[in-house]
């Protein structure tokens, strides 16, 4: 099935928030703090301006708690008395000019007795540092699995290394924009988001109102990435503060430089590998560290770097385990969700030092995963025993094949021959990704999905889970369509109105087809249960429903689903052990550059990415995943950096942070394999995520091949990469 | 904000010459953050984009004149200049995108004044003269002459580059190298054109210094045939021609050296006292 | 006659997919807006407002353009074109090969692709990759815009 909102998008009719003119309305700008941590000694207002135009808003005028609800109630929704990071909002502004707005921003001068701050998470914070309990860190979490400390002690060649990511911005298209007006005693905002019920929840604390006072609607959504999981929270209460002591609609759009400036980023990681092996290259024990940069709140970032740890070990087998990570406060402006949460960055560790414990060993990189790569029967880092169906070997071998690894391997070695001052190399990466929300997150969501019979015999599908550019639309349809042997006209989709639809859990964390769109096929189940017969479909179950409306006047057929958790599996918060997530993708990927020798810059030359992901509902959707996915993995590995100041971002605009155009990747060849999973969705695991995890290391290795260095921390950008290689 | 529209060079002239106006041909760097370029928005300018007889290419005996409105596009797309001008070519596709391309003009690079223009090292590597017109009548600057320091040059504010002129000579060495943090359309970390004709060379290089320059010393290297066995021989001469700084974009240990490398390599085959 | 516009408005005449349009525009507004709001056309989107990204590329006079660096004065006889004035069938192979994902670079992506398929001797000199350079896209990876293109092309030419 093409892409249901497809053609409306190619020709520019989809109406995303800023597309809508608003009636009457105000245009909403934010003031925010010019410095990384102190308290706030005054907010002058400049006499050059008329502020009785203005709609002025700051923390007094908040009616519910001053935090943005979410994991910890630490971030204020407006500074009170302090700041913790730049670019901190501190004032809000309204008027019916967007020009005026924008140049009033600069009339309110927000001034900061400073405090010293906190900007490099790798080092320990000083006494006058510590702003959050007595270590600045944020969550810290222990993953153990037999004796870690014996088997290194045991093992007969001990490998050491220590890696480090950077901060990558989303750079969604669509920059973050919300509206919100007064309908009778009813909050409405609707605007660019992926949780539609995370910002209900958010509006209900900081507005102090009742559930079914506030309503929130998505509107199409141009990209998230994560980007825009917990940030819609803040622009919501903002701009719902405006709207509300302003009596009218307001509409607050970021540009592009406030968007990079001042909303969330991936999270930094510094990682550290001691991995014990035997001289054959067998895995004896995993020893790792982690420290994730959380910035100024706590935001997501414990469950990021849950997340983040689960994955640290790696795809591979290994008995004895200990991953130990901490995710730390910086006066940085807060770090947050970004595809792959956590895990591109662990993975990108695990990887290299896969890479070096090969090269330490002698031996070829493919033959060590090979052998350490997960069997049928052998369990992760937390225990969970892995008895997928799926050939993690095949998966490695089928990457092997269609790359040409080992025809290229030669083919580099008499290229770099015969030039002086162009090298190529091949690298491989191996990783996996669990889909859906860690451990008993699932069970705590408790997601609901429901499917409405229309008088006409159509369905609508209701479910909290959003199109951002990933299909949820397309599959959503496909998958109603097929459960109940409809044409994918006879299905609708509503719109993600929490007025109208159920909570079936945020769009995130590579859980919507997998785990919603099971909820789906089993309310459809539930609906033509109703009818009596369980067997109608197509055009008979149509003229059911539309016999049942005649016989059922002012009823609503329906039909529901709540999540129940796959049988026999189990996790244990507090211990860290069981079953993480419901099911792994698996994924190997190979990448082909060429390294300038004049400017030390890498171009890409080939990428292959082959996974395991249960079963492809739609191939196009699922390819533009993987290949999407691919190239942001090459950005952040090549050519996206953050320059901060202060923790703040200042190359904030897209002249000067890099991203990868057309002419910077070349086709990107996507494979799959499929090992139905029980529990998802005609089969299927998630998959959003998966292709970010493995490209970062494998175009490091690649280069390692082409110019016998080692990189070690990502981006490889030509100025760090002619270090090592002058250094080399 | 103010905005006069002539439509003819005389007009402009006479504009120019009754109060201070920032010229404004495609726009492309003029426009960039406009909304919130508060200060930009307080300023009156002199539209040039109606002015009639502005956009065109004029082959010369002598030499290749390019009008103040003529963009990268109408060069680049132009089989007559890929030919005999190569380098305009190369530089002009590296200039931003196709989109930018189709409105940026190669006048309104040299009078922006930025050391990162790509549009200047390749005209000033091909000795390209700026003709200044006013009501006062032209004045001839030849580019490598034109910049004063950083976003200062020789352009008097009832001026206007009235058209760029480029001798046509034999050349048999030409190239452009533009070196940004990927491969399409990034502002330059380091550029660099070279070109030789009758034995004499040019070498000029943007992002290295508060304007784009030619480099004496670099050029006597190569006029004279002085050994060269490494990139590093290279270095003291391009220390004594640029002055490279750190910026969000690079550092000036990778610009430097990056550039003898460039120079190394690419000129190897080329200059015999090349090891 | 030559204008002065000072704090008042500028008259722009222009053609605007194919039809005469005519507007009070203010010195200081941008293509991108006057299209987008005094037009109400939002199809064309403002993805960066520096001439980056290509979100709000439209033609100008047939070239690809990005209307957030387009002063709307400059436009003054000129023809505009934007997404609306395609149709189903001007796009369709677009969508075969997945060449949008959330929409928002869209627009711009298909007015650049737009280009191409009608002077097809660009790629004599440039391949896709390289024209398309202009329009960030960061859902695809580029593979179903460049397949796009492609197929575009291949449909106009015959090929």
């Amino acid at each position: 099935m093409e892409r249901r909102e497809g053609i409306s998008k190619l020709l520019g009719r989809e109406l995303y928030i800023d597309d809508v003119p608003m009636d009457r309305g105000l245009w909403g700008a934010t003031v925010r703090s010019p410095s990384p941590r102190g308290r706030i000694r005054e907010v002058r207002f400049s006499p050059d301006v008329n502020w009785d135009e203005f709609v002025v808003v700051d923390h007094r005028d908040i009616p519910g708690e001053n935090h943005v609800w979410l994991i910890e109630s630490d971030q204020p929704v407006l500074a009170a008395d302090s700041v913790r990071h730049v670019h901190e909002p501190v004032v809000l502004l309204a008027h019916h000019s967007r020009e005026m707005v924008h140049r009033a921003v600069r009339s309110v001068e927000v001034i900061v007795d400073p405090a010293p701050p906190v900007l490099d998470f790798r080092l320990p914070p000083g006494a006058d540092g510590i702003q959050h309990g007595t270590d600045n860190v944020f969550s810290h979490i222990v993953i153990r699995k037999g004796d870690v400390d014996a088997a290194l002690a045991d093992a007969p060649v001990v490998i050491e290394g220590t890696y480090e990511t950077g901060a990558q911005e989303h750079v969604y298209l669509e920059n973050q924009g919300m509206v919100a007006w007064i309908d009778g005693d009813v909050v409405v905002v609707k605007g660019s988001l992926q949780c539609p019920y995370y910002v209900h929840a958010a509006l209900t604390h900081g507005l102090g109102r009742a559930e079914d006072r506030v309503r929130v609607i998505q509107s199409p959504t141009g990209g998230g990435f994560g980007g825009k999981e917990e940030y819609p929270s803040v622009l919501a209460l903002h701009v719902a503060l405006l709207a509300l002591k302003a009596g009218a609609p307001v509409k607050m759009i970021y540009d592009r430089p406030e968007d990079m400036a001042a909303t969330t980023k991936r999270h930094p990681a510094w990682i550290r590998h001691r991995t014990g092996v035997d001289l054959d290259g067998r895995l004896l024990a995993q020893a790792v560290e982690v420290v994730f940069d959380g910035g100024a709140y706590v935001t997501l970032s414990p469950v990021v770097l849950s997340r983040g740890l689960i994955h640290a070990g790696g795809p591979y087998a290994c008995d004895n385990v200990r991953i130990d990570g901490r995710a730390v406060l910086t006066n940085s402006v807060p770090f947050g969700a970004f595809r792959g949460f956590g895990a591109p960055q662990t993975i990108f560790a695990v990887e290299r030092q896969m890479d070096k414990i090969a090269e330490e060993l002698g031996m070829d990189p493919v033959e060590l995963r090979r052998m350490n790569l997960i069997r049928e029967g052998q369990s992760t880092a937390t225990g969970q025993i892995i008895r997928d169906g799926a050939d993690r070997l095949e998966v490695l071998d089928r990457a092997l094949d269609l790359s040409a690894y080992r025809e290229k391997q030669e083919e580099h070695a008499r290229f770099n021959a015969a030039h002086e001052d162009l090298r190529r190399g091949v690298g491989l990466s191996t990783y996996f990704h669990g889909a859906g929300f860690t451990g008993g997150g699932e069970v705590h969501l408790s997601s609901v999905a429901k499917v409405e019979a229309r008088p006409d015999g159509r369905i609508e599908v209701l479910t909290s889970n959003i199109e951002m550019g990933q299909g949820t639309l397309t599959i959503f349809t496909q998958i109603a369509s097929e459960s109940l042997g409809l044409e994918p006209d006879d299905v609708v989709i509503a719109e993600a109105d929490t007025f109208r639809v159920p909570n079936s859990g945020p769009t995130v964390a590579s859980r919507t087809v997998m785990v919603v769109g099971r909820l789906i096929e089993k309310a459809c189940a539930d609906l033509v249960a109703k009818l009596g017969d369980s067997d109608l479909r197509g055009p008979d179950l149509k003229q059911a429903i539309v016999d049942w409306y005649r016989k059922h006047s002012g009823g609503v057929l329906d039909g529901a689903a709540r999540y129940e958790p796959p049988p026999g599996t189990s996790w244990d918060e507090d211990s860290y052990r069981g079953d993480a997530y419901g099911a792994f993708a698996w994924g190997a990927c190979v990448v082909e550059v060429e390294v300038d020798l004049r400017t030390l810059g890498t171009r890409v030359l080939d990428v292959v990415a082959v996974q395991e992901v249960g079963k492809v509902l739609n191939e196009l959707l699922a390819r533009g995943q993987i290949q999407g996915g691919v190239v942001q993995a090459i950005g952040w590995a090549l050519m996206e950096e953050c320059v901060w100041s202060d923790g703040a971002m200042v190359n904030n605009q897209l002249t000067n942070y890099m991203i990868p155009t057309s002419d910077d990747v070349p086709p990107i060849r996507v494979d799959f394999l499929e090992a139905p999973y029980a529990h998802g969705t005609g089969g299927a695991k998630g998959i959003g995520e998966l292709p970010v995890d493995g490209p970062a290391p494998a175009v490091a290795a690649a280069i390692e091949a082409a110019t016998g260095t080692h990189p070690r921390v990502i981006p490889v950008t030509p100025e760090r990469l002619m270090e090592l290689y002058d250094g080399a | 904000m103010r905005v006069l529209m002539p439509d003819t060079l005389e007009e402009a002239y006479g504009m120019l010459a009754a109060e201070p106006l920032t010229p404004v041909a495609g726009g492309t760097d003029l426009l960039a953050h406009w909304p919130g370029n508060h200060d930009a928005r307080k300023r009156a300018y002199l539209d040039l984009s109606g002015v009639s007889g502005l956009r065109f290419m004029h082959w010369g005996d002598e030499a290749l004149t390019l009008g103040g409105l003529t963009t990268y596009s109408d060069v680049i797309w132009d089989s007559r200049v890929v030919e005999e001008f190569p380098l305009l070519a190369d530089a002009g596709g590296q200039v931003g995108s196709i989109q930018i391309q189709a409105r940026g003009t190669w006048a309104g690079n040299i009078a922006n004044g930025s050391p990162a223009a790509d549009g200047v090292p390749v005209l000033m590597a091909y000795d390209a003269v700026v003709v200044l017109g006013s009501e006062e009548g032209d004045q001839e600057v030849l580019l490598a002459d034109f910049y004063l320091g950083y976003k200062k040059m020789r352009l008097r504010a009832h001026q206007l580059i009235r058209a760029i002129r480029l001798p046509r000579r034999e050349y048999d060495f030409q190239r452009f190298v533009k070196v940004g943090a990927r491969n399409a359309q990034a502002i330059t970390k380091i550029g660099v054109a070279l070109t030789r004709s009758e034995e004499r060379w040019r070498v000029v290089v943007n992002s290295m210094a508060p304007t784009v320059r030619r480099c004496p010393a670099l050029e006597a290297m190569l006029d004279e045939d002085r050994p060269v066995s490494g990139p590093e021989d290279l270095l003291t001469a391009i220390r004594e021609d640029l002055a490279p700084i750190d910026d969000i974009r690079s550092t000036a240990a990778y610009r430097e050296k990056t550039l003898a490398r460039v120079l190394y390599f690419d000129l190897k085959g080329v200059c015999p006292s090349f090891a | 006659m030559a204008h002065d516009a000072r704090e008042d408005t500028v008259h722009v005449e222009f053609t605007l997919n194919g039809k005469v349009v005519s507007v009070e525009a203010q010195p200081a507004d941008r293509l991108l807006d006057t299209i987008r709001y005094g037009l109400a056309l939002p199809g064309t989107k403002e993805g960066c407002g520096e001439g980056e990204c290509g979100s709000c590329t439209v033609l100008l006079d047939g070239l690809p353009a990005n209307s957030c660096l387009v002063p709307t004065y400059q436009v003054r006889g000129r023809t505009v074109e934007t997404v609306e004035s395609l149709s189903e069938e001007d796009v369709a192979p677009l969508l075969r090969t997945g060449a949008t994902q959330c929409g928002a670079c869209t627009p711009g992506v298909v007015m650049t692709a737009t280009w191409i398929r009608r002077h097809p001797e660009v790629l004599e000199a440039q391949g896709i990759r390289a024209l398309m350079a202009g329009n960030l896209c960061r859902c695809t990876g580029y593979d179903g815009i460049v397949e796009g293109v492609e197929a575009l092309v291949a449909r106009e030419t015959g090929g």
